[in-house]
């Protein structure tokens, strides 16, 4: 009987997953299925069936020129991400290993930057991005980026490296190990699983982010947000090209994260239980 | 070569002290214990002499040689830590030869004294998994294994067996001991059970609140406890300390019988009581009483006594192992 009712819970709960999880999805499914129609199709109302034409594929990638941005948004979400990892791999470490009486209070105004609207910085951002000569640049938008990210990029390694253990620590200098081994042997290789999570999280974050990425670019450094962007304003009813180019935006996206969801989930939810 | 010498050595945390100012000397060959309830600055000492912890005056040296500015790697110690302390991400064989590796020994020699070790602690079956998959006794192993293929000067233990349950505590050990027997080599051992620093000690140390209350074998320990806090922490049970006329009596302020010197008696004694809770194990038998004038009085008896909750019962303290402590606490001569 307990185990009857344990089994219809299951299913009740499994269904209801399904139908949350193709909620949430239906956006993006319909974007790649309107990519596959006619404009004709594409403006005649709800269709769950495209005729599968590669018409706007086709277009979008004559009309802008697709791996131009492509490249923008690899350089710009790898670059951005790798910076951040710099700056925060030994600002998490020290951190976690030698707190301070101050550290909780660094988490939390670092996190706080992350409270205010991105909106309300826009005009000093954007002067001084023109007067340095960094609009429209790889350099400035990959800096800006990293900034934007390097708050969350802290707070996650940041508990990532609370998770390990002191002791092991000291045991491997008890075992005789240098600083140098402790870091290679110990550190590295029990670090490396958060390091990785957080890195993909990062990478997802920055490709994503169209803000600023639309806000201070206009073609040279433009990543793949710009990309859809500039089918969306001239070209508005275009709904088909449109959402041919939104697909190509995420597909990479969603292909990454497809392979990478396990190491991601880990990321998002590790520390929540002992 | 293990003689660890400690002179005026003290440590505090900011305005905290936890130690205030110890000397000790640890012989070579040695199995101390440092003994003493939680708090009372035992593991700090340890770590102090390990080398992670900075001392906040004086000196440790070890044979000899001052080690207190020394790195814990330059010390030529093991430790093996309440937690393992394994390293998740190697297999048993590999944590075992990380000490061996860093000490830059030769692949065929680290295999070898992997081999040595893990037959020695029953570890052969299980030398190329990974710590998630031991138990905790099997972990607990790899650690010591992972402590004596380094043939260190001394080990340091802290709190090792704390983690695990009773019987495999016991089984531990018996282990510990006899590892110490076959490797001759100085050991110092954290804990705050009395039972393992009695079991497994030559030399135990009592401490309390990082002051060293007295240092002895655990029987010079059992029989001339020098103050009252010793009297009161080692033996189980506890000693039974009375103040009061009976302790008047004796002309001191407190005086202290162990459960097991104490006469048991259905007809004539000294004191008149009353069988509280009787515990029958069949080898002892232990009864908590309620006697006129003085409290609660644990006492042991051996073998089967017959009486039971309720019954009035007439006990005798053997007057030769009667302890006499002063206001002071300390200690009169018996």
């Amino acid at each position: 009987m307990a185990r009857a009712v344990t089994t219809q819970h299951k299913t009740i709960a499994t269904t209801a997953a399904w139908i949350v999880a193709l909620l949430i999805f239906f956006p993006i499914l319909y974007t790649i299925i309107t990519s596959f129609k006619s404009e004709q199709e594409a403006i005649q109302g709800f269709a769950l069936i495209p005729s599968g034409t590669t018409e706007s594929y086709a277009e979008v990638q004559a009309q802008s020129g697709y791996f131009k941005f492509f490249l923008n948004s690899v350089i710009l979400s790898v670059g951005s991400t790798v910076l951040a990892l710099l700056i925060a791999v030994p600002a998490a470490w020290s951190m976690a290993f030698s707190p301070t009486k101050r550290t909780k209070d660094i988490l939390m105004w670092m996190l706080s930057t992350k409270m205010m609207p991105a909106v309300a910085v826009l005009f000093p951002i954007y002067l001084i991005f023109r007067d340095t000569g960094l609009l429209d640049s790889r350099i400035g938008l990959t800096v800006m980026l990293m900034l934007i990210n390097l708050p969350i990029v802290v707070w996650m390694l940041y508990t990532y490296f609370r998770e390990i253990p002191g002791e092991i620590l000291e045991a491997a200098r008890m075992d005789g190990a240098s600083l140098w081994n402790e870091i290679i042997y110990v550190l590295t290789p029990m670090a490396v699983p958060g390091i990785a999570s957080t890195m993909l999280l990062n990478i997802i974050l920055a490709w994503n982010e169209a803000f600023w990425t639309i806000r201070l670019t206009t073609t040279d450094a433009a990543p793949l947000t710009a990309f859809i962007s500039s089918f969306s304003s001239p070209q508005g009813l275009f709904w088909a090209k449109l959402s041919a180019a939104s697909t190509l935006a995420i597909a990479p996206i969603l292909i990454m994260g497809w392979f990478s969801q396990k190491q991601l989930v880990r990321g998002l939810t590790f520390g929540a239980v002992k | 070569m293990g003689n660890i010498t400690l002179k005026n050595v003290s440590k505090s945390f900011g305005s905290t002290t936890i130690i205030p100012n110890i000397d000790l000397n640890i012989e070579d060959g040695e199995f101390v214990v440092f003994v003493g309830p939680s708090g009372c600055g035992k593991s700090t000492l340890l770590r102090l002499i390990a080398g992670l912890e900075d001392t906040s005056g004086g000196t440790i040296s070890i044979d000899g040689r001052d080690v207190t500015q020394e790195a814990p790697a330059k010390r030529k110690l093991a430790m093996v830590f309440q937690s393992y302390a394994l390293y998740p991400h190697m297999t048993v064989a590999k944590n075992i030869a990380f000490p061996l590796k860093m000490a830059g020994e030769d692949q065929a020699t680290i295999d070898k004294k992997v081999k040595d070790a893990a037959r020695v602690l029953n570890l052969t079956n299980y030398l190329e998994r990974r710590p998630g998959q031991l138990s905790g006794g099997q972990r607990q192993r790899v650690a010591i294994g992972r402590a004596i293929v380094r043939q260190p000067s001394a080990f340091l233990f802290d709190e090792p067996l704390s983690n695990l349950d009773a019987a495999l505590r016991g089984t531990m050990r018996l282990e510990i001991s006899e590892l110490h027997h076959q490797l001759k080599t100085t050991m110092i051992y954290v804990t705050h059970d009395q039972v393992e620093a009695m079991t497994m000690a030559d030399k135990i140390v009592v401490l309390n609140a990082g002051n060293i209350e007295q240092v002895g074998s655990p029987m010079e320990l059992y029989r001339t406890p020098k103050n009252l806090f010793v009297a009161g922490f080692i033996g189980s049970p506890k000693m039974n300390l009375i103040e009061g006329a009976p302790a008047d009596k004796y002309g001191a302020k407190t005086i202290g019988i162990r459960p097991e010197h104490i006469n048991i008696s259905t007809t004539a004694g000294d004191w008149k009581a009353t069988v509280g809770v009787a515990e029958h194990l069949g080898s002892d038998t232990f009864l908590h009483v309620q006697t006129d004038g003085i409290g609660t009085i644990n006492v042991r008896a051996d073998g089967e006594v017959a009486v039971k909750h309720g019954d009035t019962v007439y006990l005798t303290p053997d007057k030769t192992k009667l302890h006499r402590f002063g206001a002071d606490g300390k200690a009169l001569a018996q």
